[in-house]
């Protein structure tokens, strides 16, 4: 099979740990791109929660069952347990309550996939002692990030919350290394972004 | 000029319910006629057919033109060939509501005694109108439908029919619409009601009869609800306080403003295609609806793991049917565990968009509906 349309690599990697038939929630699914990966490649019965109504309607289009609605508000809605598993990718930093957010979704689903630039990654690190300034202000500014955390940070609130990471994979440029449940220190140091494979305790 | 007989009905189709249908009223009307159209065909199994509900002042001629006031269809630019509600997939059915005026069963058609209803027709609500069209869609030979669809008061009935018939609905498709009419909607229709009950013409709802027609109170009632059904930047877009055909204020009480020539307008067309006392029933029943209230006001208990997948769109400078009430709507579905999808369309055209063009909200419906009929294999 040849697939026409360019699949993120990041994408690929977080489907990879998805079961087949799954039933999902995609937190800031954007244009649904990742839920319809994971539906067709993955069978997974595949919802979506957005708050653009421009991307969430490019998403419904494409057929995707999508809310139009905020993460920081709506999850309290969604029954214990209606998903096998809940995804935010490159949306837990845009937030304004992450851990509650993270909570909800350790409520509503027993697996959690989170992914998320890494902000203790050697180079983030340099630019804050050399500089005193914040890594890439101005993009984190742009692309909205309220919460610039490293992989450690982001563990620690995920176990606070009852969740433990069983694995995980550095995300560097468009290369996805492989997921591990070992060498967390290296992966802090060395991963501009990161994807977490959480589950309930 | 306003007609005064009722709308002469030999062009359309109807349909005569085998059984008497029972009101909430406590009521039963013993003949029951439905007036409908549909567009495509129905396929073996007839699991493609579709319903699509018309709003308060709309009628069955969703797609295709109105023979009786020569109106053009209120939905081409959604359901045909190609389009969002496919006709070359989907059999596309729309009726009459119960208590209107174009062919079905209303308060200007014949009592049993020969003479019109009138104010003697029993007072309905958006749960007849479904069951009504229950009995229809059944003595059609259709055991279930692929979808409900309708904005507005339709969008009422697509939660009545899921509400009432969840293993009868495979979607339902809600649209600009509220599970529950407020005060405001309330207050408004209210206006309308008194407008037209002030006409002596009304003739305590007698005005057929005696060869009448309240068109004045039709036409303020009309007015009246028009402003809700348009925002206030379009408003401000098409008119602002633009004068009609002068340089300057008359100082007197004629149409000086574009504003108020358009509102009368709007009202004066509206009384030559609509029956006043359809007017009272169709609105009274839109107050009366209010889903929660069979579950002790929570709505989510209404849907509490239904079947049927949903579609819920608002529009968002509609203040008549404002995104929060679909938003109320969508949020109790999720509680409800419905499988739901929910899409605010940013719009300056107020409540009227659901009828307009708006690229995002047709390919979103078109993509829900595909992705449903693969489901159900259509």
């Amino acid at each position: 099979m040849v697939e026409q349309r360019t699949v993120r690599p990041d994408h690929e990697a977080i489907a990879g740990r998805v079961g087949q038939g799954a039933r999902v929630l995609d937190v800031g699914c954007g244009d649904g791109a990742l839920l319809d990966l994971l539906k067709s490649t993955r069978g997974v019965d595949a919802r979506g929660l957005e708050l653009s109504s421009e991307t969430a309607g490019i998403a419904l289009a494409r057929g995707l069952s999508v809310i139009q609605g905020d993460a920081d508000s709506d999850l309290e809605l969604f029954p214990d347990d209606s998903f096998d598993v809940a995804i935010l990718s490159q949306a837990v930093q845009q937030m304004r309550r992450p851990a509650r957010v993270l909570g909800e979704l350790a409520r509503i689903a027993p697996e959690v996939i989170v992914s998320f630039r890494n902000y203790g990654l050697w180079s983030r690190r340099l630019t804050l002692i050399r500089q005193g300034r914040m890594p890439a202000p101005g993009l984190a500014h742009e692309e909205g990030v309220l919460l610039p955390v490293t992989a450690l940070d982001m563990i620690e609130l995920a176990s606070r919350l009852g969740l433990a990471c069983v694995a995980m994979a550095p995300v560097r440029g468009s290369a996805v290394g492989e997921f591990r449940n070992k060498g967390l220190g290296r992966l802090n140091w060395g991963a501009d972004e990161v994807i977490l494979h959480l589950k309930r305790i | 000029m306003p007609d005064n007989a009722p709308p002469q009905t030999s062009a359309l189709r109807v349909l005569s319910l085998p059984e008497p249908l029972k009101l909430d009223c406590g009521e039963t009307l013993d003949q029951v006629e439905i007036a409908y159209e549909s567009w495509g065909e129905p396929n073996a199994d007839r699991s493609n057919a579709i319903l699509i509900c018309h709003a308060l002042t709309g009628d069955q001629f969703a797609a295709s033109k109105n023979p009786v006031t020569g109106r053009p269809a209120w939905w081409p630019r959604v359901i045909g060939p190609g389009l969002a509600i496919d006709t070359d997939r989907y059999y596309v059915i729309a009726t009459n509501v119960l208590g209107g005026c174009m062919g079905t069963t209303g308060p200007a058609s014949k009592a049993p005694d020969g003479k019109p209803y009138g104010t003697r027709f029993p007072v309905i609500t958006i749960g007849d109108m479904v069951r009504a069209q229950r009995a229809f869609i059944a003595a059609l030979g259709i055991d279930s439908l692929f979808s409900v669809i309708g904005g507005s008061m339709g969008g009422m009935q697509a939660l009545e029919w899921a509400a009432q018939a969840p293993e009868q609905v495979f979607t339902s498709v809600p649209i600009a619409t509220s599970a529950r009419h407020s005060a405001q909607n309330i207050a408004f229709y209210e206006v309308g009601r008194q407008a037209i009950m002030a006409d002596p013409d009304w003739c305590e709802g007698n005005y057929l009869a005696e060869g009448k027609r309240p068109s004045r109170g039709l036409a303020i009632a009309r007015m009246a609800a028009h402003i809700t059904y348009v925002s206030e930047s379009a408003l401000k877009r098409k008119f602002d306080r633009g004068l009609q055909d002068r340089e300057k204020t008359s100082f007197s009480f004629d149409a000086d403003f574009q504003v108020e020539s358009y509102l009368r307008y709007q009202g004066h067309s509206f009384v030559d295609r609509f029956d006043a006392n359809s007017y009272l029933y169709v609105t009274r029943a839109m107050d009366y609806f209010d889903l929660s209230s069979r579950s002790e006001g929570r709505l989510a208990d209404v849907f509490r793991d239904t079947p049927v997948r949903f579609c819920v769109f608002s529009f968002s400078s509609d203040w008549h049917y404002p995104p929060e009430a679909n938003r109320e709507i969508t949020r109790a579905l999720i509680a409800a565990g419905a499988e739901v999808s929910y899409l605010d369309i940013q719009s300056d055209k107020g409540h009227d968009a659901f009828l307009l063009e708006e690229p995002i909200y047709e390919k979103a419906l078109a993509g829900f509906l595909s992705a449903s009929a693969e489901l159900r294999g259509i």
